[in-house]
């Protein structure tokens, strides 16, 4: 039984028919062969697979692809742009926010979540937005550094908008579209 | 860590989706944010034969008064909505507090109120803060709806008193107007289950003694549940920590205390007293 899905990953429409207990993390890496999220627990431990669902930071080894359908979701790849990394990739590249690079996705992904809703974090703060993402290599402090050094250079280009928080939005509506039924059975 | 089969359905009102409860029966597994459950669809420790996922069903999120110094919060609004909630953290601030403390960041941004609850972990932080309230939860089923009084809704591991054509679709929690409340939990890693969690909510007479409280225990046996013995033993008492000592104790008693590697019987047992004091003292401080 498959269903119809349509999801927009890194702003790109893509229509595909998955079975429902597909993960998203494996329609991302199998289906739609985008590689960078990485598979680490697989139990939703250690946050390596962590991408954004609607602008939010989610371990995609947790969701079921055709709970994704209707909504967006960025990955590591949907980052940089241009070939040019952004703040929080930079970041991390200055300050030596990886060793082994695996983790890394994830917590690029959980970064970006952390410095939306505050711009001006402080490292016990950092240290709690990271909980969900495990690193093996760096003992975390780089990363702690990597994320401060991100928040400083988002800061400096956006002055104004660093005092916005803005608060989780209640989903009244999630989805626009027919009610799924199997494409076929 | 691949799920077995399932049939999936994702029903665009409450209705359709009750329909396929009564169709399936014990068959079906409700899905609301999947924090729980996709893991144990992945472990296989459940693999039913068909998913009705509440996702599409657009009117189950929200958080509004009801008129009557009650708050009435869809069974679909995530941890993370509740963090962020203005008039939770005016009106009732033991479930953002909570909330703050389930899991992660990315488990907050998809756990739901309602899936907590429904799921009945032993150790989940939600049902001890709705335990502390005294709140009531809302089974809409077939032919009605039913409130369920939250010291009746947890039956046992895994277990609610809901029935397998029902659905959790609303929990009801008192505005805390003169009320002091705390959540407090111990865990080996902040993201952890609770091997302790401990929720007081408590209203002081001006005299300082205690007039009223609720209390809610997590992590400690089978079930979630509420030590009516120990609210009994704290009303008209003074609250000082000699007064709070002397009871804390006893919030096992009668109790089967779980162990595991985390901790044995006889030191959950002990953490159960010194976090309801410790919670105790956070919510006359709050």
């Amino acid at each position: 039984m498959k269903f119809p899905v349509e999801i927009t990953v890194n702003g790109v429409k893509r229509r595909s028919e998955v079975e429902p207990r597909l993960l998203l993390v494996h329609y991302l890496r199998d289906v739609l062969e985008i590689t960078g999220t990485h598979v680490g627990c697989e139990t939703g431990i250690c946050g390596a697979c962590t991408v954004h669902l609607d602008d939010e930071a989610v371990k995609s080894c947790m969701v079921l692809a055709v709970q994704a359908d209707g909504c967006s979701v960025t990955t590591v790849e949907g980052l940089a742009s241009d070939g040019t990394l952004d703040d929080v990739q930079q970041g991390f590249w200055e300050e030596h926010g990886l060793q082994c690079g695996y983790c890394t996705p994830g917590l690029l992904m959980s970064a970006h979540d952390l410095l939306r809703k505050s711009p001006n974090p402080s490292a016990e703060e950092i240290r709690r937005a990271i909980n969900g993402n495990l690193c093996r290599c760096t003992g975390y402090q780089t990363i702690v550094h990597s994320i401060q050094n991100a928040a400083q250079k988002m800061r400096a280009k956006k002055p104004a908008a660093a005092k916005q928080v803005q608060p989780a939005k209640l989903r009244t509506s999630k989805r626009k579209r027919e009610q799924r039924r199997p494409a076929t059975v | 860590m691949i799920p077995s089969k399932f049939d999936y359905y994702s029903p665009a009102t409450l209705q359709e989706a009750l329909s396929l409860l009564s169709e399936y029966g014990d068959d079906a597994k409700v899905l609301a944010g999947g924090q729980s459950l996709v893991s144990l669809l992945k472990l296989r420790l459940a693999s039913p034969r068909c998913l009705v996922d509440l996702g599409s069903i657009g009117n189950l999120s929200y958080i509004h008064e009801d008129g009557a110094d009650n708050l009435l919060i869809g069974a679909m609004t995530r941890y993370a909505e509740i963090a962020e909630s203005k008039l939770i953290a005016e009106k009732c601030p033991l479930l953002r507090q909570t909330a703050l403390v389930v899991g992660d960041v990315q488990v907050r941004n998809r756990g739901t109120l309602g899936g907590s609850l429904a799921h009945a972990d032993p150790a989940g932080d939600m049902p001890a803060a709705i335990l502390a309230l005294k709140a009531d939860l809302k089974a809409t089923g077939p032919k009605r709806d039913r409130w369920i009084k939250s010291e009746d809704f947890f039956l046992g591991m895994y277990a609610t008193a809901l029935e397998a054509n029902e659905i959790l679709t609303e929990v009801r929690v008192p505005v805390l107007n003169d009320r002091q409340s705390a959540y407090l939990k111990a865990a080996r890693r902040p993201s952890d289950f609770a091997m302790v969690g401990i929720a007081v909510c408590l209203k002081r007479a001006k005299n300082g003694t205690c007039e009223d409280v609720g209390l809610g225990v997590t992590g400690i046996t089978d079930k979630p549940y509420r030590p009516q013995h120990v609210e009994a033993k704290l009303r008209g008492q003074k609250l000082d920590p000699a007064a709070i000592g002397a009871v804390a104790q006893s919030i096992t008693e009668g109790i089967d205390v779980n162990g595991n590697i985390h901790a044995s019987p006889e030191f959950r047992a002990h953490l159960a007293g010194v976090y309801l004091s410790r919670a105790i003292q956070a919510a006359i401080g709050s």
